[in-house]
């Protein structure tokens, strides 16, 4: 997709080296200061300590039959079939023959679109009930934490996931907090029940760090007296972050140049939150930065000019209206809420139309939720987003706004090769509506995971219950 | 860009100077909120204010000014019945909010009256997506009792509160009980005694004594609540605080309750509907977001109702009450699509909120002898996509412009040669 395209020469050839040096991390002493290099004994760094071990649920063969097709990158099929095979999508179309041994579904009236996907979630990290012992999503003990790694917060118990997946939530990216500048590493999940967070992770999914620009960071560090407490500290705070990652970069790479040369070197000793922004150097971590003000968002893409890295999407972008350009300009994308502002200055300057706005005007555009009621109703949110920016004078097709939920955070999480749309082969990652999804009145009825279907509205034997829910007053409260 | 300009301009037309004037709105699908039910290609004539005509086929004064409303849909106004629109307007900046006050020696005696502003800017964003009346709530500071509160219209006008001294709101659900020492028991313990030193003011006040919970100034405030003439609004969840609740009204008669909240209120649905207690909830509240609330679920609204429950709809369970009051629609609409009749979701929004508040002869329905509240939509109004097209309140059209449709329109057109500052 276009941020990977853009990324400088440089860096992507050195995202090429650290992937290939990758391959044998497995046995590699990962420790730090070691012994002299030579050949095989050269220090890697694992960059995958922690796997995904999602395994999809059993699925068959199933064929959708009669439905309006949405397929997620601006398609739309009337009396359309889907056919799912072997957990993928095996054919889009009408008129698809049906594989013996099928289940057929029938959508007449119904709408089928690829599942949504949301790119701001805290779901397992800030888990219901909101208890103190729960709130795991912020490391606020000092500005840089790029050292953390959200998914060792989430509790796969959290009882919000089965939730959103009534809402037909089929992947979705948790973050940490955004009181930080550098909040940590962000997840992306598949939405399926898990004993483990790492049963629920995309596989091969990149990994993602939170950052975060204005109020958050410098209200929470300059009321303990500390920096930042400005605007121009948390700009400090980031350069002086990059500066130090770019020496850790260069001194990582001098060592395996010189150790593959057969020179006897020591590797530099390990640093958790400089691998993190080293990754992002590299072009290996895509950054997802909480940001509002237009100002602000354009400092930042300078400051990703400066120390050579790609800013992949602004989370909130509440002024992204404002700066469409040059968001097209830079491939930076924005993920935004259909229609919430005022809680602090920075999104005094909503408008409803900012998603289409900035969608029209040539910017990578999404939406997101960042809530745990939001998730359940992201297909409402963008039919708000949709019928403002119509009322504005903008052409804008119900097709085409799919995106908004599907390819567009696929591709801003590096997976949209592999989720966001209906198209052959990829997974099948499916919703069937029970009418249109930009009417309040309709549901999801069945929601599919890699072609298993995870959840019925009408079968409560397919609907997900927590390990937190069993036993108590809301338990079958649905 | 031709909507644009023609939406404008029908707002332009509408800017006449507050006077006497006849409007008749036609050819729409009216919602009237009454035992006439909804009338197709009706007409709902307001003059001076007030409804004077609502049937298919009304005759049209010759004075009249029509709108119409091109076969959209006619209603009533919008009223949230818990909002605090005019009271904050960036809520992290304590300088613009005057809906809390931590630190002061009040409680119950805050007046929201003293707080609000009409000329807040979300006023005329709720406005447009057809809100015409709202209470407006004080948020809890150092104690149970947050203060009173009243009721605006949202015109925007210096006479937009109508009415001041509406109820008093008290918190008895977890956050009360943390708020009066730390346990439910203790929370109740003060409202007892409060509710007991109001109930005997001034003479429970002889003498030195300056009362066990409040002081004299807060008791008097408190006093026409517990003569049952002015509603307590309480803030509670959990299925058991709900029945402590319907127990307390019972035993402080003529208490009158409303509730707030009710997370887990089907739980009690029942036991409720034989209380009278109305209850102002949020549709949308599902998640065991607490362990008062363990119960949510996305049909709480449509079992509440169905049990004969009075039930009002507010945001603020899952959103905001002041930026996104606007948004009570869509929170009806997900009750429709959980349960609820239609018409039952409606009224929540409508005719409810004006009866909790006493005024259900006055507002939230299209009959004769009703403010000329109306809003004329372009589709069902609990519909995500549908919006108003025209918003009367008091029987005069309003403009459908606001802070944010101007920055709208500003960077509509990114390329146009204007320099931005200049677009206005």
């Amino acid at each position: 997709m276009r941020l990977t395209a853009s990324l400088p020469t440089a860096v992507l050839t050195a995202a090429f080296a650290l992937a290939a040096c990758s391959s044998g991390s497995e046995t590699a002493d990962s420790g730090g200061s070691g012994s002299a290099a030579s050949g095989d004994d050269i220090v890697r760094i694992n960059l995958d300590p922690y796997p995904s071990t999602y395994v999809p649920q059993p699925s068959g063969t199933t064929l959708i039959r009669g439905a309006t097709v949405l397929d997620g990158i601006g398609g739309q099929i009337e009396n359309g079939d889907v056919l799912i095979e072997d957990g993928r999508i095996a054919a889009i179309g009408t008129g698809l023959d049906a594989p013996e041994g099928a289940t057929i579904v029938d959508g007449a009236g119904r709408y089928v679109t690829p599942g949504i996907i949301d790119i701001h979630s805290h779901l397992g990290a800030y888990p219901s009930p909101g208890v103190h012992a729960h709130s795991d999503g912020n490391e606020a003990t000092d500005p840089v934490t790029a050292e953390v790694w959200v998914e060792h917060s989430v509790w796969p118990q959290d009882p919000g996931f089965a939730h959103a997946l009534a809402g037909g939530v089929t992947t979705l990216q948790v973050l940490p907090g955004s009181a930080n500048l550098f909040g940590g590493r962000g997840v992306i999940l598949r939405n399926v029940p898990g004993r483990t967070v790492q049963e629920m992770k995309f596989p091969d999914a990149p990994y993602t760090l939170k950052m975060a620009c204005g109020e958050n960071p410098s209200r929470v560090y300059g009321s303990r007296g500390r920096s930042p407490a400005t605007d121009m500290g948390n700009m400090a705070g980031y350069r002086a972050a990059w500066l130090r990652a770019s020496d850790y970069r260069d001194s990582w790479h001098d060592y395996w140049d010189a150790a593959e040369n057969g020179e006897d070197v020591d590797p530099p000793t390990r640093d958790l939150e400089l691998d993190t922004l080293m990754g992002v150097l590299d072009g290996d971590i895509l950054v997802q930065m909480h940001c509002y003000r237009a100002d602000q968002m354009a400092q930042i893409i300078d400051m990703s000019h400066e120390f050579g890295y790609q800013v992949t999407a602004f989370h909130h972008a509440v002024e992204a209206y404002k700066i469409p350009d040059l968001l097209a300009e830079n491939n930076v994308c924005a993920a935004v809420w259909a229609d919430w502002g005022g809680f602090k200055m920075e999104a005094y300057d909503s408008v409803r139309e900012n998603l289409a706005l900035t969608h029209a005007n040539g910017a990578c555009a999404m939406i997101h939720s960042d809530d745990p009621n939001g998730i359940q109703r992201l297909n409402q949110e963008i039919a708000k987003a949709l019928a403002d920016g119509r009322r504005a004078g903008l052409d804008i097709s119900e097709a085409e706004a799919w995106a908004w939920v599907s390819s567009n955070p696929a591709n801003a999480l590096g997976i949209g090769d592999e989720t966001g749309s209906l198209q052959e082969g990829y997974r099948a990652d499916v919703v069937l509506w029970s009418g249109n999804p930009y009417s309040t009145y309709t549901q999801a009825d069945r929601v599919w995971i890699d072609g298993a279907l995870t959840y019925d509205r009408s079968d409560d034997s397919i609907q997900p219950v927590s390990d937190f829910m069993l036993g108590q007053p809301g338990e079958g409260a649905q | 860009m031709k909507q644009l300009i023609s939406a404008l301009a029908v707002g332009l037309a509408f800017s006449v100077p507050a006077a006497a004037q006849t409007y008749a709105v036609t050819n729409g699908r009216v919602v009237t909120n009454t035992d006439a039910g909804i009338l197709e290609n009706a007409t709902v004539v307001i003059r001076d204010g007030d409804i004077v005509a609502v049937a298919a086929g009304a005759e049209i004064p010759d004075d009249a000014t029509v709108i119409d409303a091109a076969g959209g849909w006619v209603t009533p106004g919008l009223f949230a019945a818990y909002s605090q629109l005019g009271l904050i307007e960036v809520e992290l900046e304590d300088s613009t909010t005057d809906a809390e006050a931590d630190d002061s020696p009040f409680s119950v005696a805050l007046d929201m009256a003293d707080g609000f502003n009409p000329a807040g800017t979300y006023i005329p964003t709720s406005r447009m997506e057809g809100l015409t009346r709202a209470a407006i709530f004080p948020s809890p500071g150092h104690n149970i009792f947050a203060g009173q509160g009243a009721l605006i219209d949202t015109s925007g006008d210096a006479d937009s509160l109508f009415q001041s001294g509406s109820f008093v709101f008290v918190d008895l659900s977890q956050s009360g009980a943390s708020m009066a020492g730390g346990s439910r028991p203790a929370a109740w313990a003060f409202l007892d005694a409060a509710l007991t030193y109001a109930r005997g003011y001034p003479g429970s006040f002889s003498g030195d004594h300056e009362g066990d919970a409040l002081n004299r100034y807060d008791a008097a405030a408190l006093l026409p609540v517990a003569r049952g003439r002015m509603p307590l609004v309480m803030r509670v969840n959990r299925a058991a605080d709900i029945r402590r609740a319907i127990r307390f009204q019972a035993e402080n008669a003529p208490l009158h309750l409303v509730i707030l909240g009710a997370a887990e209120g089907w739980m009690v649905a029942d036991e409720l509907a034989a209380s009278g207690i109305p209850v102002i909830m949020d549709p949308l509240e599902d998640l065991p977001s607490s362990f008062d609330s363990l119960g949510s679920t996305l049909e709480n609204a449509a079992r509440l109702d169905a049990a004969g429950v009075s039930v009002a709809f507010t945001t603020a369970g899952t959103a905001d009450a002041y930026f996104n009051a606007r948004l009570l629609p869509q929170h009806a609409g997900n009750a429709v699509a959980n349960g609820m009749p239609w018409d039952d979701a409606f009224r929540a929004i409508t005719l409810t909120p004006a009866e909790i508040y006493g005024l259900g002869d006055r507002f939230g329905a299209l009959a004769p002898g009703y403010a000329g509240d109306v809003v004329v939509w372009d589709g069902d109004p609990l519909e995500v996509m549908s919006a108003p097209t025209a918003v009367l309140i008091d029987g005069e059209p309003t403009e459908l412009v606001s802070r944010q449709t101007e920055l709208r329109d500003r960077y509509i057109n990114i390329t146009e040669g204007t320099p931005f500052a200049y677009r206005h």
